[in-house]
C-alpha cells in the first residue's frame, strides 16, 4: 500500500474543513478512498458515503450461536449424560439455566465480534501498521485518493485538493 | 449531519396549542371511561349479589373464560402450600366494591409513577449534564403536574378504604388477644402503621412537589434571562431530587404495593417497582414527543433524539426483565414456601385467573421490546417506536395489575369494564393535565446552555 506511489494525500488541519472538503471533492467526481483522522468526526461516514457496518448482524448471529451452545451444553450434561436432582427441581430446570444461557450468549457475542472486526479490518497480532502520514496520529486530517481508481488526472486531483483547503498535497 | 442543522436557538421557540377540539375529545374520552366504569360497577353489583360472578359485560371472550371458571366456586380459592394461612381476612369479608377501590389504587400508583418519572428524567439529565435531551426536556417536565391529582387520591383511598387494600390494616391484626391477631404483622407494625404511612406519603409527596415547582420555576425563568447561572441551580435541584427519589421510590414500593401481601417480602422490590415505573415513564415521554411531532410540533427533534429515547426504552426494558427475573430466580431457587407463595398465587392460584396476565407481562415487557427495538433502524423509525411504546405501556399496566390485584382481590379479580373504564378515565385525565401544562411554556427550553449542542445532535 505504502510503496505504490499511487496515492495523493490532501492534508488538512481542521476537522470542519476536512468535512466540507469531502463533499467538495466528491462533487467534482473524484472518488475518495478514505479519510484518516486522529479522532472520530461526526457525519464523516455519511459524507464519505460509506456503507453501514454489518457488525450488528454478526453480533446477533454470534449471540444466537452462544445461546444454542450454552443450552446444548447444559442439556447434555444435566439432562442426558448425568441427570442430577438439585434442590428438588426437574432435570430440565430452565429458570436455573437462564444465567448460564445469558453468559454464553454474551461470551460468544463478545469474542465473535472482536474476531470478526479484526478479520474484516485485516488486523492480527504483530501486524505492521500501514500509516500514510504519521501526523494523522497527532493533529492532521488526511484525505487519501487512489489515482488508479479515478478517471481524473493526478494534476486535476491535486488542484481539487488544494482548492478545497488542503494545507499540503503529497504523493505516496 | 453534524453542523448542518438549520435550527438554532433563535428560531426554535414554539408554543403548544391545546385546541378546544382536542380538549373536547379528551373530555369525551374521560366521560366514556366514566360511563364504562359505571356500567361495569352496575354489572359487578348484580353479578356478585346473585352469587355468580358474571364476566363484566361479557365483551372479552378470553377474559370471560376466566371469570366463568371463577363463578360459583368462591370458597375454592385455595392454593397449594401454606396458602391458606397467607390469605388475608378479606377472603371472608369480601365485598364487591373492593374491586373498585383496588382499581383506583392500581391506577393511582401507576400514574403517580409515570408523573414522577418525568421529574426523575429531567433531574437525571441535569445530574449527568446531558446535552441531547435539552430539546425535549419540557415534555417530561410537564408530567409531575399530575401528582396533584394522584397523590390526594392515594391519600384518600388509604384513609377511607385502606383496610380493603392492605392486609395489615385489617381490624385487630396487631392486637394481642384479638381473633384476627397476626404475630408476623404485629412484628411489622413499627413501620406499617397508619400514622407513619400517612407521614411518609405526605412528607415525600410534598418534597417531590416542592422540588418540581422549584425546578419548573427556575426552568421557565431561564427562558427569560438566559445565562448559565440558572443551569447550575437546576443541577443542584436535580441532585437533591435524585437523592430523595432514591429513598422515597423504594419506600413507596414497600408501602403502596409490597405491603399488600403483608407476610411476604422481597429485598428487590424497591428496584423492581422503580424499574417498572421508569420504563413506562420513558415510553410515555417518547410517545408524547412522537405525537407532538405528528401534530407538526418539535420538528427540531430528529431521528437522533428518537434513537436515544429508543435506546433508553430498550435498555430499561431489559433492566426491568433483569430485576423481575432476579427476584423470581432467587425465590424459585431457595424454594421457601412463605416466599414462593407470591409467584404460586399468580401462576396457578385462584383457578389460574392471573396466569394469562403473568405470561403477557413477560411477553410485553421483555420479548416484544427486546425484539422490536433491537436494530438501529427500528429505534429511528417512528412507527416501530410507537409499537414498542404501546407494548411497554400496556405491559407495565399489566405488571402493576399483577403486583396489586392478586393480593387485594384474590379470586375475585378479572379484566372487565371496571378496569377498562378506570384506566381510560385516568389516562384521559393525565393527557388533559399534561397537555394543559405543556401550553404554559415554550416547547423548547430556548435558553438552555446545551440547546445548540442538542440541535446538532448526531449519532
Amino acid at each position: 500500500m505504502s510503496s505504490t506511489n499511487n496515492y495523493i494525500l490532501g492534508v488538512y488541519d481542521d476537522e470542519d474543513e476536512v468535512l466540507h472538503a469531502v463533499s467538495e471533492v466528491k462533487s467534482k467526481g473524484i472518488k475518495i478512498e478514505e479519510v484518516y483522522t486522529p479522532f472520530p468526526i461526526h457525519g464523516l461516514d455519511t459524507a464519505l458515503g460509506h456503507a453501514r457496518t454489518r457488525l450488528p448482524i454478526a453480533a446477533f448471529m454470534f449471540g444466537c450461536l452462544g445461546l444454542v451452545c450454552a443450552q446444548a451444553l447444559i442439556n447434555y450434561t444435566m439432562v442426558f449424560d448425568w441427570p442430577m436432582i438439585i434442590g428438588g427441581k426437574d432435570f430440565f430446570a430452565l429458570p436455573d439455566w437462564i444465567p448460564i444461557t445469558f453468559e454464553g450468549t454474551v461470551l460468544f457475542t463478545a469474542f465473535g465480534l472482536v474476531t470478526t472486526f479484526c478479520i474484516s479490518n485485516d488486523l492480527y497480532p504483530g501486524k505492521k501498521p500501514e500509516i500514510l502520514d504519521i501526523r494523522i496520529t497527532d493533529d492532521r486530517f488526511v484525505m487519501a485518493i487512489n489515482v488508479d481508481k479515478n478517471k481524473k488526472s493526478a494534476a486535476d486531483i491535486k488542484k481539487a485538493l488544494k482548492d478545497s483547503g488542503a494545507v499540503e498535497v503529497n504523493v505516496k | 449531519m453534524a453542523g448542518h442543522s438549520h435550527f438554532s436557538p433563535a428560531n426554535v421557540e414554539e408554543h403548544f396549542e391545546f385546541s378546544s377540539e382536542g380538549k373536547k375529545r379528551i373530555i369525551y374520552g374521560f366521560i366514556a371511561g366514566i360511563v364504562a366504569l359505571i356500567i361495569g360497577i352496575y354489572l359487578l353489583s348484580k353479578g356478585e349479589s346473585g352469587g355468580h360472578e358474571v364476566a363484566a359485560a361479557g365483551h372479552e371472550a378470553a377474559k370471560a373464560g376466566h371469570e366463568a371458571a371463577n363463578a360459583g366456586h368462591e370458597a375454592a380459592g385455595h392454593l397449594s402450600g401454606g396458602a391458606a394461612s397467607h390469605q388475608p381476612a378479606a377472603e371472608e369479608h369480601y365485598d364487591w366494591t373492593n374491586r373498585i377501590w383496588a382499581n383506583v389504587w392500581l391506577n393511582a400508583v401507576f400514574f403517580t409513577g409515570i408523573s414522577v418519572i418525568g421529574m426523575f428524567f429531567v433531574s437525571l439529565q441535569y445530574l449527568a449534564k446531558a446535552g441531547w435531551s435539552s430539546v425535549l426536556k419540557r415534555v417530561p417536565e410537564a408530567f409531575p403536574k399530575f401528582l396533584y391529582i394522584t397523590l390526594p387520591i392515594l391519600l384518600a383511598v388509604f384513609f377511607f378504604k385502606g383496610d380493603v387494600i392492605f392486609h395489615w390494616m385489617h381490624h385487630g391484626v396487631t392486637e394481642v388477644g384479638s381473633e384476627n391477631y397476626d404475630k408476623i404483622i404485629a412484628g411489622k407494625s413499627g413501620y406499617l402503621n397508619k400514622t407513619f404511612f400517612i407521614a411518609r406519603l405526605i412528607g415525600f409527596g410534598a418534597i417531590w412537589l416542592i422540588l418540581w415547582n422549584m425546578l419548573r420555576k427556575k426552568s421557565l425563568e431561564e427562558d427569560l434571562v438566559g445565562g448559565t447561572e440558572i443551569f447550575t441551580k437546576l443541577v443542584r435541584i436535580g441532585v437533591a431530587f435524585i437523592v430523595i427519589f432514591g429513598l422515597s421510590s423504594s419506600m413507596f414500593a414497600w408501602d403502596w404495593v409490597m405491603s399488600i401481601d403483608t407476610h411476604w417480602f422481597s429485598t428487590m422490590f424497591g428496584w423492581y417497582m422503580f424499574s417498572s415505573w421508569h420504563v413506562t415513564g420513558l415510553a410515555i415521554i417518547t410517545l408524547t414527543v412522537l405525537l407532538l411531532k405528528d401534530k407538526g410540533y418539535m420538528s427540531y427533534v430528529n431521528e437522533n433524539h428518537l434513537h436515544d429515547l429508543g435506546k433508553f426504552m430498550f435498555a430499561f426494558s431489559i433492566f426491568w426483565s433483569y430485576v423481575w427475573f432476579s427476584q423470581f430466580l432467587l425465590i424459585y431457587y431457595a424454594n421457601f414456601p412463605e416466599e414462593t407463595i407470591y409467584f404460586l398465587e399468580r401462576w396457578e392460584g385462584h383457578n389460574k385467573i392471573y396466569k394469562t396476565s403473568e405470561i403477557l407481562n413477560i411477553l410485553f415487557n421483555f420479548f416484544f421490546p427486546f425484539l422490536v427495538l433491537m436494530t438501529r433502524d427500528a429505534k429511528r423509525t417512528r412507527i416501530f417506536l410507537k409499537i414498542a411504546c404501546f407494548f411497554i405501556i400496556s405491559g407495565h399496566y399489566i405488571d402493576f395489575y399483577q403486583m396489586i390485584m392478586p393480593g387485594v382481590l384474590g379470586p375475585h379479580g378479572g379484566y372487565g369494564l371496571v378496569e377498562f373504564g378506570m384506566l381510560t378515565a385516568f389516562s384521559c385525565a393525565f393527557i388533559y393535565v399534561v397537555s394543559d401544562e405543556l401550553t404554559k411554556a415554550s416547547l423548547v427550553a430556548k435558553n438552555h446552555p446545551f440547546l445548540p449542542e442538542a440541535l446538532h445532535h448526531d449519532i
